[in-house]
C-alpha cells in the first residue's frame, strides 16, 4: 500500500507545554481516516502543525511528508503550493471561516487562481461548476453573495467547494459538522462521502463524535492527551475496541436501541498539559490500571493486522470491562 | 395518568417577536413558538427535541414564566403563572429552576461554588444558618463534588464540575421542576455521559420533574420518559422515546432519527434537502411541507393539528393520520 | 435607504441645533459682552447704548428667536468688535487652519496606520513594544505641552525653526508636527488592536490554509476588515479639520479659525463664536454621516441585514 501522507514522531508544544507528544500516522491515497478524541487531545493541532498553520510560538518537531516531500520546516512557497493545492483543510465554524467582506465567488476564484491558474470567465465558470457539485442551488447568482447571506450548512458547502478548487489529493475536515444541526450534518457527511468517491480523494475526518466517523471512514485513530492510543479499521474498532479509553468512549454514547442502561462514564477528566502523568496518560482514570502503567508510556501493540493499541493490557479483553461510573 | 399528578400544564403557547430585515428593511413578525401545549408530570422527564429555530428554548422560558406568552397559558401546580418579576413569581422560583448550556456563564466568577449553591437558600430564607450549611454539603455530595470544592471558584473547575455545581444550585430549594436547556452540549463526550447519569440519579433522589431540551435525540432518549419533537415553533410528534425513535410517524422525526450518527446503524438514511427554515419566512400550511417527501396538496393549504393516533402517539401530519385511517379501514 | 439617510440627516440637524443653543445660552450666562467689548472704564450710557444696539437687553429667549430666524435666512450676525459679517470673518480664516490640519492629517494617516499595522504583524517584538510606548507617550502628552516642548527645543535651543506666526512655510512645521503626532499615536494604537483582532479570526486561517501568501493574507484579507473600525476614528479626525487646532493655533500664534474662536470667546463676540460653532458642528456631523454611509460600503453585513446564525 502506497503512502500519501506520513506523520512520524510529530511533536508540538506551546510555550513549553506539550500539546502533541509523538504522532505516527500514515494515510494512503483515497483512504478515509477518522481522527477521534475529546477537547485538548491534539487532533486539530496535528494537521495544523503538518501544514505549518500554527502561530509562531509553537515548536514543532518530527516529520510530516507528502508523497515523500517534507513539510515541516519547508519554505513558504512549498507550503503555499501544498496548502489547498494538494492538502486542503476545512474548519469547524463555517460562518466565521469565510471572509465577511469578500463575495464567496471571489474567495473561490482566489483558490482557482492560486492552484489552477484560472482567471476571469474561466474561473467564474469553474466556480459555478463547483457550487453545483456541492449542491448549492442557484449557483450563478449565489457566487455574488456574501457569507452572511448563507446558512451554516450552505457556508460549509462553500468551504468544501473552495477546498476542492485546488483539486487536492487529501482533504482534512476539522469537526466540519459540529456547529451544524443534525439533519444538515447528515447532508454534509453525505456530500463528503460522495465527493471522496468521485475524486478518489483521501479524507481525514476529525471529530469528537465516534458516531460521525462510523459511516464515513475506513479506519479510525483514537487520540488522548497528545498521542494516538488506538488505531483500527472502523468495523473492528466498534466490534472489538482494545484500549480502555476507546471502550470508555463507546460506553459513553447513549444507545438508541436496547434497554436503557446507566452509561459507562469514564471518571475524572483529561489531565492538564502541565500535569501530565509520567507513564500512560490515561492511567489515572483507567479501571484496568496496574503498576507497570505508571512506569512509562506504553508503545503500540499489534493486536491484529492494522489494529494497534497503546496499552499494556490490550491482549486481555476481560480485564478491560468498564464499570458504569 | 391521574389528573392531579400533572405538575405543569402549558396550553396553546404563542410567542412572537418583531424583527427588522437589515437597517432599511420592513418589520417582520417571527413566531418563535406557535401553539405549543405540553404537560409535565411530577418526577418525570419530558424531552424536547429539535434543531435551530424550532423554538424549544423559547418554550422552556415560557414554561418557567421568564417570558409572558402572547397567547395561551401556563399553570403550575394547578395555579396560573404570575407575571415575571412580580413577588408571587419570585417566590415561585423556589419551586422551579433552569440549567443552561454554558455552565461558566451561569456561575458568578467572583463567588465560590459553596456561596453560590447557598444563595438560593438565603434568598428564599429556608432554614437557619447551620441547616443551610448542612444542605449545601448534602447537595455537593449529591452531585458528585467533593466538600473541599465548595471553596473553589468557577474558573478553577472543569466544565463537567461546573455543570454539577449549577445543578447543585438549582436543586438547593427542592424545586419540583428543572428546565435543562442543552445542559450537556458544551461538554466532552465522556463528561456528557457523567452528567446524563447524574440527571437520572437526581431525579430518583429528589423526585424532581424535568424538561430536557436538546438537539441530541440520543441524549433525550437516555434521560426522558416522554419526548416531543418540535419544528418551527410547533410540536410535530410526541410519544414514548423508544417508540418515536424506532417507528417515527412524522416525516421530520423520521429524517431526524435517520440522521443520528451512530456506529452500526441499520437502514437507509433519509437525507433532508434544503436548510432549516427561517422562522421569519414561514411556509403556508404545514411548515415542513417544502422539505417533505410525502407532502400532498393538502399539506400546502392546511396546517395539521397535533392529534392522537389510536396507539397513543401524537402526530401533526395529514399523511400520517391518513395512513392510520387507511390501515384501520383495511 | 432613503429612510436611513433621512433619519441620519434629521439626527444631524438636531445635533447642530443643540450645539448652537447650548453655545447661545452659555455665552449669555457667562458675562456681559457689552461691558467687555466697551471696556471697564466706558461710561454706563455708552454700554447701555451698545446693548440696545445689539439687542442684548432683550430676554434671552427673544434673542434666541431672532437669532434662529436670522440663521434660517442666511444672516449669521456681525462681529461686535469690528462690525463685519461673522461668516466672512470665519471663512477668511479657514485656509490658514487647513494649512495646518490637512498636512497634520496626512501625518496622522501616513505615520499612524503603517505603524499600527507593523506593530500588529510583529506582535510582542521589541519594535512593537517601542512603537506602543511611543504611541502612549504621543497621545497622553497634551498638545500644548508638546507644542511648547518643540518650541523650546527647536526654536529656542537649536534655533532651527521659528516659534510663532505665519510668515513662511517654515512656520508651519512645528504646529503641523504637534498636531500630527497626537493623532498618529492614537491611530497607531487603534490600528494595531483592530489588526490583531482581525488576524485572530478563523477566516484568516482559512485563507492561509488555501495557500494564499502571507502578504496577500494581510493586504487582501486582513486589512479590509481592520479598516472598518479604523474608519470611525479617521472620520472623527476629518471632522475636526476645522476646529481641531484651537490649542495649537494659540500656542503658535497661528491666525486660523481656532485662534479666532478663542479671541471671540474672550470678547464675548457672540455672533462670531456662534458662527464658528455652527460651522464646526456641521463639519463634524457631516463627517459622522459620511462614516455611517461608508460603513455600509465597507461591511456588507450592514447592508442587507445579517441573519445571525446559530441560537434559536
Amino acid at each position: 500500500m502506497s503512502t500519501l501522507v506520513a506523520l512520524r514522531g510529530l511533536k508540538v508544544s506551546f510555550a513549553g507545554q506539550p500539546a502533541l507528544r509523538g504522532i505516527d500516522l500514515s494515510i494512503a491515497p483515497g483512504e478515509a481516516l477518522g481522527l477521534v478524541g475529546e477537547s485538548g487531545c491534539g487532533k486539530s493541532v496535528t494537521w495544523l502543525a503538518a501544514l505549518s498553520l500554527l502561530p509562531g510560538k509553537a515548536t514543532i518537531e518530527g516529520s510530516a511528508t507528502l508523497g515523500g516531500e517534507e513539510l515541516i520546516g519547508a519554505p513558504a512557497r512549498v507550503l503555499e503550493r501544498v496548502r489547498g493545492g494538494r492538502i486542503a483543510m476545512i474548519f469547524q465554524d463555517p460562518a466565521s471561516s469565510l471572509n465577511p467582506v469578500h463575495r464567496v465567488g471571489k474567495q473561490l476564484a482566489e483558490a482557482l487562481r492560486l492552484h489552477r491558474g484560472l482567471t476571469g470567465d474561466a474561473a467564474r465558470a469553474e466556480a459555478k461548476r463547483l457550487f453545483d457539485l456541492v449542491g448549492i442551488p442557484d449557483a450563478a447568482r449565489r457566487l455574488d453573495a456574501y457569507p452572511h447571506e448563507f446558512s451554516g450548512g450552505q457556508n460549509q458547502r462553500v468551504m468544501i467547494a473552495m477546498a476542492l478548487a485546488g483539486q487536492p489529493e487529501m482533504l482534512v475536515a476539522d469537526e466540519p459538522t459540529t456547529a451544524l444541526d443534525v439533519t444538515i450534518q447528515a447532508q454534509i457527511l453525505d456530500l463528503l462521502r460522495s465527493l471522496r468517491r468521485e475524486f478518489n480523494m483521501a479524507l481525514v475526518l476529525i471529530s469528537h463524535d465516534l458516531g460521525v466517523v462510523a459511516d464515513t471512514c475506513d479506519r479510525v485513530a483514537v487520540m488522548y492527551a497528545g498521542r494516538i492510543v488506538e488505531e483500527a479499521p472502523v468495523a473492528r474498532l466498534f466490534a472489538a475496541p482494545a484500549h480502555p479509553y476507546t471502550r470508555g468512549l463507546l460506553g459513553a454514547l447513549p444507545p438508541i436501541t436496547g434497554p436503557r442502561r446507566r452509561l459507562a462514564a469514564i471518571p475524572g477528566g483529561v489531565p492538564e498539559p502541565w500535569a501530565m502523568p509520567k507513564g500512560c496518560a490515561f492511567a489515572p482514570r483507567c479501571a484496568a490500571r496496574i503498576a507497570a502503567c505508571d512506569a512509562g508510556v506504553p508503545s503500540a501493540t499489534e493486536l491484529a493486522p492494522f489494529h494497534v493499541a497503546a496499552c499494556l493490557r490490550a491482549h486481555e479483553p476481560a480485564a478491560l470491562e468498564m464499570e458504569p461510573a | 395518568m391521574r389528573p392531579d399528578a400533572s405538575l405543569l400544564d402549558a396550553t396553546g403557547l404563542v410567542r412572537r417577536y418583531e424583527m427588522r430585515r437589515g437597517i432599511f428593511g420592513a418589520a417582520v413578525e417571527v413566531r418563535a413558538v406557535d401553539g405549543v401545549s405540553l404537560t409535565l408530570e411530577r418526577g418525570r422527564t419530558l424531552g424536547l427535541v429539535g434543531e435551530s429555530g424550532c423554538g424549544k428554548s423559547t418554550t422552556g422560558r415560557l414554561v418557567l414564566g421568564l417570558e409572558t406568552p402572547d397567547a395561551g397559558s401556563v399553570a403550575f401546580e394547578g395555579k396560573p403563572m404570575p407575571p415575571p418579576g412580580s413577588a408571587p413569581w419570585r417566590a415561585l422560583r423556589a419551586r422551579m429552576q433552569m440549567v443552561f448550556q454554558d455552565p461558566l456563564g451561569a456561575l458568578d466568577r467572583r463567588l465560590t461554588i459553596g456561596a453560590q449553591v447557598r444563595e438560593p437558600l438565603d434568598i428564599h430564607e429556608q432554614g437557619d444558618a447551620p441547616a443551610r450549611a448542612a444542605k449545601v454539603a448534602r447537595l455537593l455530595a449529591a452531585v458528585g463534588l467533593r466538600p473541599d470544592q465548595a471553596a473553589r471558584y468557577p474558573h478553577e473547575l472543569s466544565g463537567g464540575q461546573r455543570q454539577r455545581a449549577v445543578l447543585a444550585r438549582a436543586l438547593a430549594t427542592d424545586p419540583a421542576l428543572l428546565v435543562c436547556d442543552e445542559p450537556i452540549s458544551a461538554l466532552d463526550v465522556s463528561i456528557q455521559a457523567q452528567v446524563m447519569n447524574l440527571l437520572v440519579d437526581i431525579q430518583a433522589e429528589f423526585g424532581v420533574a424535568m424538561l430536557f431540551i436538546s438537539h441530541d435525540l440520543r441524549a433525550v432518549r437516555q434521560v426522558s420518559h416522554r419526548v416531543a419533537v418540535m419544528y418551527l415553533g410547533r410540536i410535530v410528534e410526541e410519544g414514548e422515546p423508544d417508540a418515536v425513535l424506532h417507528a417515527p410517524a412524522h416525516p421530520y422525526s423520521q429524517a431526524l432519527v435517520s440522521a443520528i450518527p451512530h456506529p452500526g446503524k441499520q437502514g437507509t438514511r433519509i437525507v433532508l434537502q434544503g436548510d432549516p427554515p427561517n422562522p421569519a419566512d414561514r411556509p403556508t400550511g404545514c411548515a415542513f411541507h417544502p422539505r417533505c417527501a410525502a407532502a400532498v396538496a393538502r399539506c400546502r393549504a392546511e396546517s395539521p393539528d397535533l392529534k392522537a393516533r389510536p396507539d397513543g402517539r401524537l402526530v401533526a401530519c395529514h399523511v400520517a393520520h391518513a395512513e392510520t385511517a387507511l390501515s384501520r379501514a383495511a | 435607504m432613503l429612510r436611513f439617510v433621512a433619519s441620519r440627516l434629521l439626527r444631524a440637524a438636531v445635533t447642530i441645533v443643540m450645539v448652537v443653543t447650548f453655545a447661545f445660552v452659555v455665552l449669555r450666562l457667562s458675562g456681559d459682552p457689552a461691558q467687555i467689548i466697551m471696556g471697564a472704564d466706558a461710561p454706563p450710557e455708552a454700554v447701555d447704548a451698545f446693548r440696545t444696539a445689539w439687542g442684548l437687553d432683550q430676554p434671552v429667549w427673544v434673542q434666541y428667536f431672532h437669532y434662529f430666524g436670522a440663521i434660517l435666512s442666511g444672516d449669521l450676525g456681525r462681529s461686535m468688535r469690528d462690525g463685519r459679517d461673522a461668516i466672512v470673518l470665519v471663512v477668511e480664516r479657514i485656509p490658514a487652519t487647513l494649512a495646518l490640519t490637512l498636512p497634520a492629517l496626512a501625518i496622522k494617516l501616513g505615520l499612524g496606520i503603517p505603524a499600527g499595522i507593523y506593530a500588529a504583524l510583529h506582535r510582542n517584538s521589541p519594535i512593537d513594544r517601542a512603537l506602543m510606548i511611543l504611541a502612549v507617550a504621543g497621545f497622553t502628552v497634551p498638545s500644548f505641552v508638546l507644542g511648547l516642548l518643540l518650541v523650546l527645543v527647536f526654536a529656542v535651543q537649536l534655533g532651527w525653526l521659528p516659534s510663532g506666526g505665519q510668515e513662511s512655510w517654515r512656520h508651519a512645521i512645528l504646529p503641523v508636527v504637534t498636531l500630527g503626532i497626537g493623532g498618529a499615536a492614537v491611530l497607531a494604537r487603534f490600528t494595531r488592536s483592530a489588526m490583531l483582532e482581525v488576524l485572530g479570526q478563523p477566516y484568516i486561517r482559512t485563507a492561509s490554509a488555501k495557500g494564499v501568501t502571507w502578504r496577500d493574507v494581510v493586504w487582501g484579507h486582513a486589512l479590509p476588515n481592520a479598516a472598518i473600525p479604523t474608519v470611525t476614528i479617521v472620520g472623527f479626525m476629518v471632522g475636526s479639520l476645522i476646529a481641531g487646532a484651537v490649542v495649537v493655533e494659540s500656542v503658535f500664534s497661528w491666525p486660523g479659525v481656532g485662534r479666532l474662536l478663542v479671541v471671540a470667546v474672550g470678547n464675548r463676540d457672540l455672533a462670531v463664536v456662534q458662527c464658528v460653532l455652527l460651522l464646526v458642528a456641521m463639519t463634524m456631523v457631516s463627517a459622522n454621516l459620511t462614516v455611517d454611509l461608508l460603513y455600509g460600503a465597507l461591511d456588507p453585513r450592514l447592508r442587507s441585514g445579517a441573519r445571525r446564525s446559530g441560537a434559536h
